[in-house]
């Protein structure tokens, strides 16, 4: 049985993109046929984020409004060919979107997946409420700090009356990814602790992805941080959540990159 | 065929269902001719479910009842009760005569005549609004009935708006307004103070002007003449 799992945040900047690349390269890895979605209309990211932009000829918008047909607009990523890529339209805005058009995409995806992982636009407009609409679960994805707190604390609020689910008096699975932690600038109360983050927005925790240059370094590749350095905290991070959305239990750390000597002697001089 | 044991009990229980009232109107050929077409059209839902004939437009003899129950049978409407009919046509193999609970005085009623039915008195709406999930940023909360009662936490920018008392159990960072109806005896009471804002009956405090040293502690606010008034509980 396929999983319809939406990336959101309220906020953005927060790493929704980079959190749906990394979880979805990720649950490939471990065997799941996956498609992530971008719901981004007219300001799409994720193909670049997936080193796909050069290869998108249909999208999303263009199968919803009978255009093209689902595999044809669908990119099969060229290093895992369970993953999937199915882009949104740069070229117009997210009132293309209908609410039909989501439900018969998400129905097809369905029957073709084990995963479809909905990236979310910030907001909540429009295009974030058709995201999470037919959701079965939800990765909701908050930095340690206040605004970004609080925004998802509205989206929770909103995950719960807005969606499918929701309405039908059932229960979206919510998820809580804490994403750009830095240990020492938490300890120094620069920034919101764990604790602090999960006692406002009281939801199980999926994940801590450590603060680190990998991720844009990455992003900027076109290979997200599981791809392209698998071994680095954030990617060793996005890997547990991962298992643990497959339910496997897996005790929380705060995965870090490891520092070689030879950096630990030299990175300073370097930089 | 079974007999009841001296000693056994046998249960009646009364319930109510819904059903679909069906008023045939002269002439009767044309009235099932146009329930024929509705049914072909978007009133498919009238096969299989449970209708009632209203009798009162049409007088019809018991013959005539029983050809027309079975014309609807025929077409898939199967009819099991008659209402606003004289008891003298009902009869056997005909559907028992039925009476809606309100409303239609009936030919029933000349032979059997009402008892004088208990009044039943409207049930009094619930004066307490319990909330078990928490109350999260954005969402906005108004009983004007009575209390507010949330087991979670009410987050930042969430808004509580009641005509009574205020109780939250988790943390309260959002606004809490109690006795939005004049109630000055309204109170808040919560088990860890971070709100945005307090107001009682239209007197508010806002967290700046609040004690920075109740931050976090259980407290409660109460009106004292023309102002609230905030004490810790621990």
């Amino acid at each position: 049985m396929a999983k319809v799992v939406v990336v959101t945040s309220g906020k953005g900047g927060v790493g929704k993109t980079t959190s749906t690349a990394a979880l979805g390269v990720a649950l490939a890895k471990l065997g799941q046929n996956v498609v992530i979605i971008d719901f981004d209309v007219g300001l799409r990211n994720l193909d670049l984020v997936m080193g796909a932009e050069r290869r998108v000829v249909y999208d999303f918008i263009n199968v919803t409004q009978g255009v093209a047909k689902l595999s044809q607009a669908l990119i099969r990523d060229k290093r895992l060919d369970r993953l999937a890529l199915l882009p949104a339209s740069q070229t117009r805005d997210k009132d293309a979107l209908t609410e039909e058009g989501v439900l018969s995409v998400i129905t097809s995806l369905r029957k073709m997946f084990d995963w479809v992982i909905c990236d979310s636009p910030a907001g909540i407009e429009r295009g974030a409420t058709l995201a999470m609409r037919f959701a079965d679960e939800a990765i909701i994805v908050t930095n340690p700090e206040v605004s970004s707190v609080r925004d998802s604390d509205r989206i929770i609020g909103i995950l719960d009356a807005k969606t499918v689910r929701a309405e039908r008096g059932d229960r979206v699975a919510k998820h809580l990814l804490i994403t750009r932690y830095d240990q020492a600038r938490a300890a120094r109360g620069e920034m919101l602790t764990i604790d602090d983050v999960l006692e406002i927005l009281s939801t199980p925790l999926l994940g801590i992805v450590p603060e680190s240059e990998e991720v844009l370094r990455a992003s900027n590749l076109g290979a997200p941080v599981t791809f392209n350095n698998p071994g680095s905290g954030p990617a060793r991070a996005y890997f547990d959540a991962a298992r643990r959305l497959l339910g496997e239990d897996i005790e929380m750390t705060i995965p870090t990159d490891k520092q070689t000597l030879f950096g630990k002697l030299f990175g300073r001089r370097a930089a | 065929m079974s007999v009841i044991q001296p000693g056994q009990s046998t249960r009646f229980v009364c319930r109510s269902y819904m059903a679909v009232v069906l008023a045939p109107e002269p002439p009767l050929v044309d009235w099932v001719t146009d329930i024929e077409q509705r049914i072909k059209g978007a009133g498919a839902f009238l096969v299989g479910s449970p209708v009632v004939l209203d009798l009162s437009a049409v007088k019809l003899s018991q013959s005539a009842i029983a050809h027309l129950v079975a014309e609807l049978d025929h077409r898939g409407v199967r009819v099991m009760g008659l209402e606003n009919t004289d008891p003298a046509t009902a009869g056997a193999g005909l559907p028992p005569l039925v009476r809606a609970s309100r409303g239609a005085a009936t030919a029933i009623d000349a032979v059997n005549p009402p008892k004088a039915e208990p009044k039943v008195e409207p049930r009094p709406k619930p004066t307490t609004l319990l909330l078990e999930e928490p109350v999260r940023s954005g969402q906005s909360i108004f009983f004007p009935d009575g209390d507010v009662t949330v087991l979670g936490s009410v987050g930042s920018g969430a808004e509580l708006v009641a005509g009574g008392s205020i109780h939250v159990y988790g943390a309260l960072r959002g606004r809490a307004m109690a006795g939005s109806n004049g109630n000055t005896r309204a109170r808040i009471f919560c088990s860890k103070i971070e709100a945005e804002l307090l107001a009682i009956d239209g007197y508010y405090m806002t967290a700046e002007s609040m004690d920075k040293g109740l931050r976090h502690r259980p407290v409660q606010a109460w009106l004292e003449g023309n102002e609230l008034k905030i004490t810790a509980l621990d």
